[in-house]
């Protein structure tokens, strides 16, 4: 999954073409809702109320059903995300190994909590239910890699080089 | 269409073979508690008040989604299930903030009566006391998030009597909470006609008319009834 | 594509295998270890060492022991290497040639690999599973092929119903008696889903099938629409698994040029056409009728059952619905004849089990072993004990719909039945070893936590219900607790387990009535102490 970013000609935004092209290979069928959100969300980073109200009008769905529908699943996000995210993950594997401790370490690192995103927007914290790699617990995803066996050092020396490349000014 | 006979706490009914468990009991004079279930909308057996035993049924049944069968034997009365209603009935205090002394269906209200009419005097459970917002934008109506108890009932019939789909539900679990559009001030809503049938439809004192005071806040319930009426089967009866 | 065209498939790929095939592990587990880094890097070496004639290398599925991935096989004298490094590449393929190879090996004779018997798991790290090509060549389709060719629908849903084959999503429901409800109600559509929804924490046997031997699953698939009279499949994937969801699509893709999905299955009158739906993070859509809400679109909410799907599913139609391992069960099922299957597990169980095997134990990873199965042998045989010299305190199986099972009950046989007597389930094969450090009340708060925050609001008991459990259970961790807070939380055990309304409420109390009824002086210890053992609060 490249980033939208990325994937966008320079100069050209042409994420809504993407976006109307993903409801156009579901024929604007309403059950696609689930399978588009997808799409916007790896397309913008987050669903703000006007893309919502563009899926809305695309699929004929009403706007308090999709807003029902994006609130009701862990993995849409309908605020803005950290430029790194650091998802823990609080499986049951993971809590036996001590995942609640590399939690407690980055929320104590970071001055944020688990489903937040540090003020200068650089880091989001999360938490995931079981990634399914529970050979490797305590497992932590950093923008999307899993790496397991992972310790509060482990951990907050990661995050640390973020921020670290962050002050120096490279984003 | 065909009649079946069924047996209901020792009783011999007959009921139509379409009728669900909760119709043939209304029909018969029976009482049986319901909060989610709204004469002329569509049941969703959420609030778990019409529970039954059915013999033969490993579990408990809600009345108001369960189609009558022929011999079937019904028991809606048991100290069990009564135990169980009283239990629900608390957790729905316990779960929001309710206060019936302050509160503009006082009197009025269908948690109220049936606190009242299973003999809950008391709370045993941990008061959660969330913070709730009272949303009074719309020029007519508001809405105490804190009176809600989730039985959509606005939902539905916003949905399936007006047709405007204003009403849903938003996040999971106990932080749950109807909202209209893509959750904004009510008052800004587009697609809000201002029936009225959702105030009409709120069992509690969670949507109200605005300027009402204290115990002030009486719905009459029928008129939905009516309205649908009229709309499927073209009889302008009350 | 017909059945000659699918066997000369087999028989080329046959001949073009080279005589050496060194297997890497492009499982998850693998991968989030750099296990792509070495397998690019074997590749090199055998370019370089100019051995392209003789030593083919293949990403192929899970190898079980996740736990000391990157995992590499190499099939001319059976040597299993763990904890491979990019570096130790070269020396692997040395090897070949008398060499000494770098990273350490473990004896594939070993207990956790002897003792299991693969059904499900046969072709897991053996083959590639983004190439249907070498799925062919394993006897792959050749089930969908006889069926299509040799059975009725209903000859093929008795074969299932003799088999003895239960659902693998944790209930254990007959899968031939749902399959017959589905192929006996009639109506114009029908949908065959497969619920890849793995939710269970602790669990990934669905994922590493998928991830493993993706094919598998479609051809399950394909023979239960058949059966059932089905022409659309959906499977639903949990979005947490990206690797599962592109090699399904890959998987997909493949069939459908082959003409092994889609219109005219293998040149005959049957269709079977495939959807992948990605699920987005809620645990309540592994419920069946929360699932097909969630697949027309909509929240994620379950409904009252009756009506069961296979009368009234998804859009109304008559729905089938399974589990991931189920299907994978039915290709073998249907080569090997029910009779074979039947004659392996217990007298009710049939078959395997996959679990997935974590927490406090040494070998980590995948086990797939015959109904029947004692505890302790998967415990301590074949996962190797407890490290550090610690002692099993209790096994955790279902999930947060599971309980935790004693040491004092190791010796019970592992299939439904045994696993429900002892107040817990079989579940869909999570298994999570603890020893002494971790305390059962906390295990308890854990799982409550998680069914709170899982619950979909939808109704009272569980909505409400699960919030008061999870106060009571933080309050006897810290201390504050009294004998009047256990009855209390006893009470509401029964409520919730009785009235909610889908399989999340119902069950969500069996974690705390398991620990309280196996594990009740961990309660009466914290009573009223008000230096409380402090819960990990999170």
């Amino acid at each position: 999954m490249t980033p939208a970013h990325e994937r966008s000609i320079p100069g050209v935004d042409n994420r809504t073409k993407l976006l109307e092209a993903s409801m156009k290979r579901h024929q604007f069928q309403p059950d696609a809702l689930i399978e588009v959100l997808h799409t916007a969300q790896e397309l913008y980073g987050h669903l703000d109320d006007e893309l919502l109200m563009t899926i809305a009008h695309g699929l004929k769905v009403p706007p308090s059903r999709i807003y029902g529908v994006a609130t009701f699943y862990h993995f849409f996000s309908l605020k803005p995300k950290g430029r790194h995210s650091c998802v823990v993950c609080m499986g049951t594997a993971c809590y036996v190994k001590g995942a609640s401790k590399v939690l407690s370490a980055l929320e104590a690192h970071t001055g944020v909590r688990a489903g937040e995103t540090t003020a200068d927007g650089a880091v989001s914290l999360g938490t995931a239910r079981c990634l399914g790699a529970c050979g490797l617990a305590p497992a932590v995803v950093y923008d999307g890699e899993v790496a397991g066996q992972q310790t509060p050092d482990i951990v907050l020396n990661h995050v640390k080089g973020w921020q670290a490349h962050e002050s120096r000014g490279v984003a | 269409m065909a009649v079946v006979t069924l047996t209901i706490n020792n009783q011999l009914l007959s009921a139509r073979d379409d009728q669900t468990i909760l119709d043939a009991v209304r029909d018969a004079g029976i009482d049986l508690p319901t909060l989610c279930h709204l004469e002329g909308v569509s049941d969703v057996g959420a609030c778990r008040l019409c529970l039954v035993e059915i013999e033969g049924t490993r579990r408990l049944q809600p009345a108001c989604v369960t189609r009558v069968a022929e011999g079937m034997v019904v028991q809606t009365d048991t100290e069990r299930l009564r135990g169980y209603r009283r239990d629900i009935v608390q957790l729905l205090f316990a779960e929001r903030n309710h206060v019936c002394a302050v509160c503009v269906a006082n009197g009025h209200c269908e948690l109220q009566d049936m606190a009242v009419n299973l003999g809950v005097d008391h709370i045993d459970f941990e008061y959660l006391y969330p913070q709730c917002e009272v949303d009074t934008s719309h020029e007519r109506f508001g809405v105490d998030h804190n009176r809600c108890i989730l039985c959509t009932r606005c939902v539905r019939v916003c949905h399936e009597v007006e047709g405007a789909h204003t009403w849903d539900v938003r996040g999971r679990g106990t932080n749950a909470r109807v909202i209209t559009d893509l959750n904004q001030p009510w008052g800004l809503s587009d697609s809000c006609t201002s029936c009225g049938k959702c105030v009409m439809a709120c069992p509690t004192g969670a949507i109200f008319n605005q300027g009402s005071t204290v115990a002030e806040m009486e719905r009459d319930r029928s008129r939905l009834a009516f309205i649908v009426t009229a709309r499927e089967k073209q009889q302008w009866l009350r | 594509m017909n059945l000659a065209e699918l066997h000369d498939i087999a028989r080329k790929e046959r001949a073009a295998a080279k005589r050496v095939q060194i297997r890497c592990c492009v499982a998850s587990g693998c991968l989030s270890s750099n296990g792509e880094g070495v397998l690019q890097q074997l590749k090199d070496a055998v370019q370089s060492a100019g051995l392209s004639e003789t030593v083919e290398v293949v990403g192929v599925g899970c190898m079980r022991l996740c736990s000391r991935g990157p995992l590499v096989e190499s099939t001319a004298d059976g040597s299993l290497y763990v904890k491979v490094r990019q570096e130790d590449a070269s020396s692997i393929i040395s090897a070949l040639r008398g060499g000494e190879a770098a990273p350490e090996r473990v004896d594939p004779e070993q207990a956790f690999f002897a003792r299991q018997v693969s059904i499900v798991l046969e072709n897991s790290g053996r083959i590639d599973p983004e190439r249907i090509e070498a799925y062919i060549a394993a006897e792959g389709y050749e089930a969908l092929a006889h069926v299509l060719a040799e059975l009725r629908p209903s000859e093929v849903v008795e074969a299932i119903t003799r088999s003895g084959l239960r659902g693998r999503g944790g209930a254990g429901f007959p899968t031939g008696v749902k399959w017959a409800t589905v192929a006996k109600t009639a109506a114009d559509r029908k949908y065959v889903i497969c619920n890849a929804d793995e939710g269970d924490p602790g669990a990934f046997m669905d994922r590493s099938v998928l991830e493993s031997d993706p094919h598998r699953v479609l051809e399950g698939m394909a023979i239960a629409a058949y059966a059932i009279g089905a022409e659309q499949g959906y499977i639903y994937v949990r979005g947490e698994y990206p690797l599962a969801i592109s090699r399904l699509q890959t998987a997909i893709r493949q069939a459908r040029r082959l003409g092994i999905v889609g219109g005219r299955v293998l040149d005959t009158p049957f269709s079977f056409r495939v959807d992948i739906r990605v699920g987005a993070g809620a645990f309540v859509c592994g419920e069946e009728t929360a699932l097909m809400a969630s697949i027309e679109g909509g929240r994620g909410t379950p409904r009252p059952r009756p009506p069961f799907p296979a009368e009234s599913g998804l859009w109304g139609a008559p729905t089938l619905i399974n589990n991931v391992e189920t299907f994978a069960n039915v290709p073998p099922i249907i080569r090997n004849g029910p009779e074979w299957f039947a004659g392996i597990g217990t007298e009710k169980s049939k078959g395997t089990k996959v679990f997935a095997l974590a927490g406090k134990i040494r070998n980590t990873g995948l086990v797939e072993v015959p109904m029947g199965t004692t505890l302790r042998e998967i415990v301590q045989v074949i996962g190797g004990g407890v490290p550090d010299g610690k002692e099993v305190k209790a096994v955790q199986t279902g999930g947060p719909s599971g309980g935790c099972i004693p040491a004092s009950e190791l010796d019970t046989p592992v299939d439904y039945e045994s696993l429900a007597e002892i107040g817990s389930i079989m579940g869909s094969g999570g298994m999570i070893v603890m020893d002494e450090e971790t305390s059962m009340v906390d295990v308890a708060r854990f799982f409550m936590e998680f069914c709170m925050d899982e619950s979909c609001g939808k109704c009272i008991p569980c909505r409400a219900g699960t919030v008061q459990m999870h106060r009571l259970l933080k309050k006897v961790l810290s201390g504050g607790a009294t004998q009047a807070d256990l009855a209390k939380l006893s009470k509401l055990c029964d409520l919730v387990k009785n009235t909610s309304l889908c399989g999340l409420g119902q069950t969500a109390p069996n974690p705390v009535l398991s620990t309280m009824r196996h594990f009740p002086e961990e309660y009466e210890s914290l009573l009223g102490r008000t230096d409380g053992l402090a819960a990990s609060d999170d």
